[in-house]
């Protein structure tokens, strides 16, 4: 469940009471209430479910973590590729 | 763990739901449903071998000339849209689908099914975008025909158009003649048309600077029959996508097909929507894209002539033909593993899961 | 796309894959909770680049596929009424009830739509006050805040004419039903990174402290599974059981407080009926009283019905990972997705949808 993807937030402002972002998906850009994530800025992203918010990237958190991860794809070349026992697993 | 309930009548049989006995939406969404349609109702009753073929067009011979005849018809919601409008999509529909047989198109037939209440101005902006169409793509509207229909029966306008061309000698494109090691090429980007229109939809409600591609693409099509290449198979993917088009000429000439998600193309705007809305490019429609199924020799030698072409700039081989698995395309991912481009069954619809 | 792309990437997935072929002694069967996971795994072939030592299970996280029966029928129902305008997620359109579904209802004259938030459904009550706008509400614990703030709005503006038909699943029930049983064979879970969004971590590690099972709460691209599924082989083979969280970029350890509170404010637990399950003990979200005036069940005086799934269907085991999608006889044949005998084959995050799309060629191999 929960299709939620990231996106970067525009603009802020109000509608119907809500405080509501523009945010940009990619070059897709839609509205998203920005109620459930009141500390969120102009510029900051956000995970957007259905039309809302849900939380801001935490993007020192998926910096630090993702250096770690790009570690992991440099040393794939130099671990022991998958053994003849699983042929199928082979790319 | 399951409570022990008192069952509601109707649902005792495992026997599955079925498509019921009445035409549903998915009916006409250009999958799987389609299909079924097609085998159900209408191939039984017209049964011949040209139609048989089920090609966007019938190739007839008269009288020594070769002609293409081909029918479509256009209902898209909103009648207006970013990139165009039903006037102009009715245009490039039919001189597509006559394209696609190698036909140079001539001459369109034009009927307008008018809703009681449809505002001048909105019929005059279509039939103006119509004319331009034509006038464009070099084809002459000879025929037509108008209705109109009680307010609620249609959803402001229908335009169904026909039309004819003429195939040069030694053209001959089908579905049906794929053969393995052939190389398979798109036109350009995929799912601009699809999005295009879902952006103006109630509901889903988003900023676009997405255009429908809808473009007549018969001097694509000229300039590449002109490169002498050995080319199997030309098809548009509009409904049902890039997935359907390829499902069907996999059926038709009984290969399978690989595709690499790497290569095919698709604008920013149109991923981030798709994401969006938990959509598969591969399944939204096109209307200025075409295929084509080529010999594996003459594909950088099609490809270039493409790429030179205004509406091919974008061109890539995306993939090749195989004999194993008949009727089965597969797809290997940006990750290197395999997953299946199945058939779509109805429409797709947006989901939150 | 950024935070999506970079999770996307071959060579990390590689890196990752490797790294568990490398680290894992022994089989183990893990379980990914969530109908996205699934979704990823299928449609990226995960499972090829994993060692055969792992075994996946797909869990019941698909509130589409475990709505139950009743719901959609009552959905129905009140569609056919000609004052009622039925808003829905487009997922929940091609869903069999007892003897039809809303695509069927609004084939048949039915006023049905579909919206991509409940915010369009407050806009629909807002320009159509002589019609009667019943939202189907359905989710997990991502979706009730989002459902709620609808319910919210719309009490505050006094819209009389919107009401909503709830039917919300929590997750972590679900999962200790699971965790309970005697067949069970999962031995660590990947929860689901968006209900945690919400939620925070503390129900699952309840859940690591109750049974001693490793969980890693984990995201939706290739990289976020093959790196949980990594964070959990790892524990397994150091025979650990703890809470990790993969998913940092979104999911903090006590979640989304202001969406908690609306939950608070909106919603109440309930008993939770669990298609292709059964009712599982507090493990739903209804309506509290002082938003009656709103709930369409209540409005709209609707009879309590029951129904019973299809024989065939084996959905109970496969949305409990005990059998797979093709370990069904009518897997394919009488249920495809034309024409689905249970939930899991309808919604593109059913485990049987999943299985049919992207992986059908190998099970007839």
């Amino acid at each position: 469940m929960c299709l939620a993807i990231p996106g970067k937030v525009l603009e802020i402002s109000e509608s119907s009471g809500l405080r509501t972002g523009r945010v940009n998906f990619g070059g897709i850009v839609s509205q998203a209430c920005l109620d459930y994530v009141p500390g969120v800025e102009v510029g900051d992203y956000v995970i957007v479910h259905v039309g809302f918010a849900i939380s801001k990237v935490d993007r020192e958190e998926a910096e630090r973590t993702y250096q770690a991860l790009e570690s992991m794809g440099m040393l794939e070349g130099e671990l022991p590729p998958a053994t003849a026992e699983d042929p199928e697993k082979l790319s | 763990m399951s409570e022990q309930v008192k069952t509601l009548s109707g649902f005792t049989c495992p026997v599955p739901l079925g498509s019921g006995e009445r035409v549903l939406l998915g009916h006409g969404s250009g999958g799987k449903l389609s299909a079924d349609l097609l085998q159900k109702i209408f191939l039984p009753a017209f049964e011949n071998p040209i139609l048989s073929r089920l090609d966007d067009q019938a190739i007839l011979s008269v009288n020594g000339s070769r002609l293409a005849f081909t029918t479509d018809s256009f209902v898209v919601k909103p009648l207006v849209f970013p990139g165009g409008d039903i006037g102009s999509l009715a245009v490039h529909g039919t001189v597509n689908d006559l394209a696609m047989g190698g036909a140079k198109p001539l001459f369109l037939s034009a009927a307008f099914i008018l809703e009681e209440g449809l505002p001048f101005e909105t019929l005059r902006t279509v039939v103006d975008s119509f004319r331009k169409a034509a006038f464009d793509a070099g084809v002459d509207v000879v025929t037509g025909d108008t209705k109109v229909v009680e307010k609620g029966c249609c959803d402001g306008m229908f335009i169904n158009t026909s039309g004819i061309g003429i195939v040069e000698n030694g053209v001959r494109l089908s579905a049906d003649q794929a053969r393995p090691d052939d190389r398979i090429i798109v036109s350009g980007s995929i799912a601009e048309h699809g999005i295009a229109i879902l952006a103006q939809r109630e509901g889903l409600s988003f900023e676009s600077s997405v255009q429908s591609d809808s473009a007549p693409l018969h001097t694509l099509v000229a300039a590449m029959l002109q490169t002498g290449a050995e080319i199997r198979c030309l098809r548009d993917p509009t409904r049902g996508g890039l997935s359907s088009t390829l499902n069907e000429i996999a059926a038709r000439s009984s290969v399978g097909m690989v595709l690499e998600e790497r290569a095919i193309p698709i604008r920013e705007e149109v991923r981030g929507a798709c994401e969006m809305l938990g959509l598969d490019p591969l399944y939204v429609a096109n209307e200025g894209k075409l295929v084509a199924i080529v010999a594996p020799g003459d594909a950088e030698k099609l490809l270039h002539a493409m790429l030179r072409h205004p509406l091919g700039q974008n061109a890539h081989i995306m993939g090749t033909v195989i004999s194993e698995d008949p009727g089965l395309v597969v797809m290997r991912t940006t990750l290197g593993t395999t997953r299946i481009v199945d058939m779509l069954s109805g429409d797709q619809l947006p989901r939150i899961c | 796309m950024k935070y999506i792309d970079e999770y996307r990437d071959e060579r990390i997935a590689h890196g990752l894959a490797a790294e568990i072929r490398q680290l894992i002694t022994r089989p183990c069967v893990l379980m990914e909770i969530c109908g996205g996971q699934t979704h990823t795994i299928m449609r990226y072939g995960l499972d090829e680049l994993l060692p055969k030592e792992v075994e996946l299970v797909h869990g019941p996280g698909c509130p589409v596929c475990v709505t139950p029966l009743e719901t959609i029928d009552k959905a129905i129902e009140l569609a056919v009424r000609p004052d009622v305008t039925l808003v829905s997620y487009g997922d929940m359109l091609r869903v069999p009830g007892s003897s039809s579904d809303l695509f069927r209802a609004k084939a048949n004259g039915s006023d049905v739509r579909v919206v991509y938030s409940p915010l369009e459904a407050l806009k629909i009550a807002r320009s159509s006050p002589n019609r009667k706008v019943v939202f189907l509400a359905i989710g997990f614990e991502t979706t009730a805040p989002a459902n709620a703030m609808a319910v919210w709005q719309a009490h505050r503006e006094s819209l009389t004419n919107f009401y909503m038909l709830a039917s919300h699943v929590l997750v972590p029930p679900a999962i200790r039903l699971l965790l309970r049983s005697a067949d069970n064979r999962v031995q660590g879970f990947i929860a689901p990174g968006h209900v945690c969004t919400v939620m925070g971590c503390q129900q699952y590690e309840e859940l690591v402290s109750e049974f001693q099972v490793p969980i890693v709460v984990g995201g939706f691209e290739p990289v976020d599974l093959l790196e949980a599924i990594l964070m959990l082989v790892r524990q397994l083979e150091q025979g650990q059981a703890k809470l990790e969280n993969q998913y940092v970029r979104s999911v903090t350890r006590l979640g989304n407080v202001p969406a908690q509170e609306m939950l608070e404010k909106v919603f109440e637990v309930t008993d939770q009926k669990w298609r292709g399950i059964g009712l599982i003990p507090l493990s739903g979200l209804r309506l509290r009283p002082e938003f009656s005036q709103h709930d369409a069940e209540k409005i709209f005086g609707m009879a309590e019905i029951h129904v019973e799934e299809p024989i065939e269907c084996i959905s109970a085991q496969v949305l409990k990972g005990l059998k797979k999608p093709t370990d069904c006889s009518a897997f394919g044949t009488r249920c495809t997705p034309e024409s689905p005998l249970g939930a899991p084959m309808v919604s593109a995050e059913g485990a049987c949808a999943a299985y049919y799309r992207y992986r059908r060629h190998k099970a007839l191999v």
